[in-house]
């Protein structure tokens, strides 16, 4: 198996790198925990139209949301990583050598992945002092769920990275994708807020279903139908730009 | 040459091959960005480099030589032509090529915050290396290019010329039959360089081809086997550095002039028979001629006649730069 050998091989060399600047951890693990502190306070009269009465019931509804923006972003954001990459030539020595390129990006994507992950576990575990409830089962599924997200979006931001002519356009191209997706995804308001127009662009969004995949797992409804629509569009379009983007690792050098 | 027919000849030996590189029209040209119109980088590169020799690419910058280099190291596929590399088929099977060469780019590729140790460790296992051995080779290299003072710091912290030679031990992590570098002595002090070329000679002496591009051409007069010079994606000439500079003509003869005697002095040696050529040079003009001794005497009193002494004469071999200058008319800075 010398793809997943070589993606084990990038992925631990990612894990060092990251390992060696701390400060990212830092950051990644302060943020999130942020935003669950002193954002979600002001929650329960903003979701009291959507049958939230309690801390713990505007919980369940802001948590899944808040994990699905940390996966989302943090994916998207994560090709800056690699325009340093390319700039020290790191990878174009690896090109040079034999290295299956699709695992040049799943080593990086599911070192992104983990990370992620590792952030979402804190969060959960951050808000069950304030009343979050989620059976085992449906947490599991939403995790899942959340590491496609991340995977896919990592993906999208390397083939971004790798397709851009000069790194000075990643950041707008990046930023135009990434808020659309999010305001459009309902990720920290629902869109159950907003007018019904406004719910038909959405529904175009797929990460429209993924959130809304995440809000019925996190409400004890893992057999709802939002759910399986969720994972089958992110999984879908997760091997859509896993594919596309190690194309653009083997085919594109800058 | 390496067409599809002659490939199966090639294939099973091709470390007994006195040609380790066959290149055949390789060509490549990239969009400009305007109109759909395309620049042509390389317009067409013929090469044949011998097994154990170290190859010199020359050429002023922009000239297509990091272009090819970076083709015959399968980074970028060539829009025609054919090659063979260490028997492998460049085209039909790259993966082959790949196992069979190391390549070093200009820039190198390290990462900061690893050792040189990691890296070699890290390189060693992208090419399938098991780890146990990767770790071995890897202490080896280290020993050979004299890497061990500093092998774990991290790669942030050396020197440039400590940088290129943890590259060029990167490049030979799993003994390639040819190395690749791409302008290994670029931005070094002269120290570093004679350092990095004394590693070149020394893989040489291993067995080793290597393929260097520089432009600059007393470097590669002083430490290439071969050469060939590139100018506009072509391959100009290619031979031995002294073969070349026999080939334009015997010897230069300097002559330095006061200013606004230079034009006075070309009009009256222009049309000497024992003259091939004459060029306006610093403080004078350069005249490249069979016999120099010989034609000294003639040379002075032709200008005499005219009236013009020059300040001083000199008679040099010519350079590279001098096979430069004949074959594309300009000298390299001025490209």
């Amino acid at each position: 198996m010398k793809l997943a050998r070589d993606t084990w091989l990038v992925f631990q060399r990612q894990v060092l790198l990251m390992w060696r600047t701390p400060i990212w951890i830092v950051v990644g693990i302060t943020q999130p925990v942020f935003y669950l502190l002193l954002f979600a306070p002001l929650l329960k009269k903003v979701l009291a139209p959507m049958g939230a009465t309690s801390y713990a019931e505007a919980y369940q509804i802001y948590v899944p949301g808040l994990l699905a923006v940390l996966c989302i972003f943090g994916g998207l954001y994560t090709g800056f990583s690699l325009l340093g990459e390319l700039k020290a030539g790191i990878i174009e020595r690896s090109r040079v050598t034999p290295v299956s390129r699709l695992a040049l990006l799943l080593g990086r994507a599911l070192r992104e992945m983990v990370g992620l992950l590792v952030q979402a576990v804190i969060i959960t575990l951050c808000a069950l002092p304030f009343g979050l409830r989620v059976d085992p089962g449906s947490l599991l599924l939403a995790y899942v769920l959340l590491g496609l997200l991340a995977l896919m979006t990592s993906a999208l931001s390397y083939g971004i990275a790798l397709a851009l002519p000069n790194d000075a356009a990643m950041s707008p191209v990046v930023n135009t994708v990434a808020q659309p997706i999010g305001l459009l995804s309902g990720v920290l308001l629902p869109l159950a807020l907003a007018p019904a127009w406004l719910q038909r662009v959405a529904e175009w969004n797929p990460f429209y279903w993924a959130v809304e995949g995440m809000r019925a797992l996190f409400s004890g409804h893992p057999g709802d139908s939002v759910v399986w629509q969720g994972l089958l569009i992110v999984a879908v379009l997760t091997a859509v730009a896993v594919s596309a983007s190690a194309r653009l690792f083997s085919a594109r050098i800058r | 040459m390496p067409g599809a027919g002659r490939r199966g000849a090639h294939a099973p030996t091709p470390a007994r091959e006195f040609w380790l590189i066959e290149t055949k029209g390789l060509r490549k040209s990239y969009p400009s960005g305007k109109h759909g119109r395309t620049v042509d980088a390389v317009r067409g590169i013929d090469l044949d480099v011998r097994a154990g020799e170290i190859f010199g690419f020359l050429g002023p910058n922009g000239a297509g030589k990091t272009t090819t280099l970076r083709m015959l190291a399968t980074l970028i596929r060539p829009d025609g032509g054919a090659a063979l590399i260490a028997g492998a088929d460049l085209l039909a099977d790259p993966a082959e090529v790949r196992r069979r060469i190391g390549y070093v780019a200009q820039g190198g590729g390290t990462a900061d915050a690893v050792s040189g140790r990691e890296e070699l460790v890290m390189q060693a296992r992208m090419y399938g290396i098991r780890k146990a051995d990767a770790l071995r080779q890897a202490e080896d290299a280290l020993k050979a290019f004299d890497l061990t003072e500093f092998a774990d710091r991290h790669c942030s912290t050396y020197s440039g010329g400590q940088r290129r030679r943890v590259d060029i031990a990167l490049g030979v992590i799993h003994s390639p039959k040819v190395l690749f570098l791409d302008e290994p002595t670029v931005g070094l002090d002269p120290a570093s360089r004679g350092q990095v070329w004394a590693e070149i000679q020394r893989l040489r002496t291993e067995g080793m081809t290597v393929v260097v591009t520089t432009h600059y051409l007393d470097e590669a007069d002083a430490l290439c086997d071969r050469v060939a010079i590139v100018d506009h994606g072509r391959v100009v000439v290619e031979g031995t550095p002294e073969a070349l500079k026999r080939e334009i003509s015997g010897d230069v003869v300097l002559l330095g002039l006061a200013a606004g005697e230079a034009g006075p002095a070309a009009d009256a040696l222009r049309g000497q028979p024992y003259l091939h050529r004459l060029e306006p040079g610093e403080d004078g003009l350069r005249l490249y001629l069979d016999d120099g001794a010989a034609a000294i005497p003639q040379l002075l009193s032709v200008l005499n006649a005219a009236g013009i002494v020059p300040g001083t004469v000199q008679l040099q071999r010519p350079s590279l730069d001098d096979v430069f200058l004949a074959r594309t008319g300009r000298s390299i800075e001025q490209s």
